[in-house]
């Protein structure tokens, strides 16, 4: 299913990698932290939470299998390879699966390092949804009240640590599917307070027609998820070029055959 | 097992051996000068018929099983083919009651062996449907165009397909189940080689294109050398067949390759028009279904019928 393609790929991160090597180095601090932090982890679970994990891992394996049978998604990486560094991954939305179809592309590793950004209004009505968030791992921001000092790009940056990756739909909402929407700035001011984060592009086709907005019964079409080369905010950069560099980032995607 | 069957079996399993070394050999033979996108599209068609063959073999076992397959694959091809026709939103609630409705109903209506009800399902129920759903959805945009679309898919797909399995359940006299699985092992065998015949007569005496904008490779000397040779090949394969006459078995293949033929003439301009070269490539790492079993879809209800009327 999943299918990586790498005709230039490496050369294109490696010089990525020269412009900017104090990512480098960042990145591989932060990547060595994390695997100190994961055999930790390994080790609490062997001590005994095993009973308690079954649930959601049965949940998470039920929903990734659904998401994929239903989408038939085929997965490309280009010019992108899967790792577990600390990552955004911004996509377009066209769907409510798009959430749970990402973060069923990602390999086991990344997927368990990496949390969707979610919508609260949504994902926090009714038992269901809740315990799905859960599954997720989910972080969930309020959309309707964006306060000064609890405003979402903290709270993101305070839950991914030195460790976590995010998922972010940055067009802020659903959108029909044809062209990609005008990007909100969160992820703008994200990248700048955190400039070591890579930022990948991703970009979903034919979910619009697999769950189209208002509709609530899935059409099994097959659909394409791909994962573009990594980005960053250029020093000296304004907001608004950035916004419009990383959406272009995301519809070049759709013609990349 | 009976007799025939392991003879068959003997027979289908050493075709393929033949066919996947000469692949290999000629695969490592660049001095001969051939196509090298021939050969690889040729080896990739000799594995997938090693699955097909595979596949077919539960025939033998559990018909309600291999009914089960045809729908998957029914299922899938109708996947690959609404993806690459643009819908649009209107076409949504049809489409669902298409893929969840009608698509299981033919195949159960094919296990249940009711042939009066799934000969009609698709072709008058499921027409009359999908207009009147898609009506009521409220966008009259290129209306008539889409609900063609639709249709045709689902009778490509869907219906057409679903008459391979039927053999299965054709009623003969002497009921033998057996022979029925034989007889599905020969369409679709034949289905296979007629394709092989009709590309090897093309690349060694083409000379004249059919229709050049739609598919280069298809020539006259290879649909009517295919179909000769397909005929010959039926007629080797008449005592696996339940046909009383040498040349019923004959003309069944000619009427396959000629149907598998059409079948894949039709798809090829499908594609074309969609500016695409395989259903395989759009959904990478899925290998287009469609592509593989466009012939089939053509030839199944025609080789049932007749053969229907050849058995009673």
């Amino acid at each position: 299913m999943k299918n990586s393609r790498d005709p230039n790929g490496s050369l294109d991160m490696s010089s990525a990698r020269l412009r900017r090597p104090v990512g480098v180095a960042a990145r591989r601090e932060s990547l060595q932290l994390r695997k100190g932090l994961r055999t930790v982890d390994n080790q609490t679970t062997d001590d005994g939470q095993r009973t308690t994990d079954i649930g959601p891992m049965l949940t998470e394996l039920l929903l990734t299998t659904c998401a994929r049978v239903l989408s038939g998604a085929s997965v490309r990486w280009i010019d992108c390879q899967p790792d577990t560094c600390q990552r955004v991954y911004f996509a377009n939305h066209t769907s409510h699966l798009d959430m749970l179809l990402i973060w069923s592309s990602l390999p086991n590793e990344v997927r368990e390092l990496t949390r969707p950004v979610a919508a609260k209004d949504y994902w926090d009505r009714g038992p269901i949804r809740r315990y799905m968030a859960k599954t997720f791992n989910a972080l969930l921001v309020d959309r309707k009240e964006i306060k000064v000092h609890q405003s979402p790009v903290d709270l993101m940056l305070r839950e991914i640590g030195s460790t976590h990756s995010l998922i972010l739909f940055p067009e802020g909402g659903r959108s029909t599917g044809e062209t990609v929407g005008e990007f909100k700035s969160g992820l703008y001011y994200l990248s700048k307070k955190r400039p070591d984060l890579e930022l990948v592009p991703v970009h979903i086709d034919n979910m619009n027609r697999v769950l189209p907005r208002g509709e609530f019964l899935p059409v099994p079409l097959l659909s394409c998820i791909t994962f573009g080369p990594p980005m960053w905010l250029e020093a000296g950069e304004t907001k608004n070029d950035f916004l419009v560099r990383a959406r272009e980032a995301v519809q070049r995607l759709k013609e990349v055959d | 097992m009976v007799r025939e069957d392991w003879a068959l079996a003997v027979v289908v399993v050493t075709l393929l051996t033949i066919a996947t070394v000469v692949g290999q050999i000629v695969k490592r033979q660049p001095h001969l000068g051939l196509n090298a996108a021939a050969i690889d599209t040729f080896n990739r068609r000799v594995r997938a018929w090693w699955v097909i063959c595979a596949l077919l073999a539960i025939a033998f076992v559990s018909p309600t099983l291999t009914v089960a397959l045809f729908g998957a694959m029914s299922f899938w091809a109708l996947r690959e083919f609404i993806t690459l026709t643009p819908t649009r939103l209107g076409d949504h609630r049809a489409l669902f009651w298409v893929f969840f409705f009608f698509t299981p109903l033919q195949y159960v209506l094919v296990a249940y062996n009711n042939y009066g009800l799934y000969s009609i399902l698709i072709p008058v129920y499921a027409f009359l449907f999908i207009p009147a759903r898609i009506a009521m959805a409220g966008d009259f945009k290129r209306f008539l165009e889409r609900v063609a679309k639709i249709q045709s898919g689902l009778l490509i797909c869907v219906y057409c397909l679903s008459f391979a399995p039927a053999l299965l359940y054709l009623d003969r006299s002497p009921v033998d189940s057996a022979s029925n699985a034989r007889l599905l092992f020969f369409f679709v065998a034949m289905a296979l080689l007629a394709e092989a015949f009709q590309f090897g007569w093309s690349q060694l005496y083409g000379r004249h294109v059919i229709a050049p904008s739609i598919n280069a490779a298809r020539t006259w000397e290879g649909l009517v050398g295919g179909s000769a040779s397909a005929a010959l090949a039926g007629m080797a394969l008449y005592w696996a067949t339940p046909y009383n006459e040498v040349w019923q078995a004959a003309f069944m293949s000619m009427v396959i390759a000629v149907m598998g033929f059409a079948g894949a003439m039709t798809m090829s301009a499908i594609k074309r028009d969609r500016g695409v070269r395989d259903y395989g490539t759009l959904v990478e790492g899925h290998g287009g279904v469609l592509d593989r079993i466009d012939s089939i879809c053509f030839a199944a209800p025609v080789f049932y019928h007749i053969t229907r009327e050849l058995l009673q």
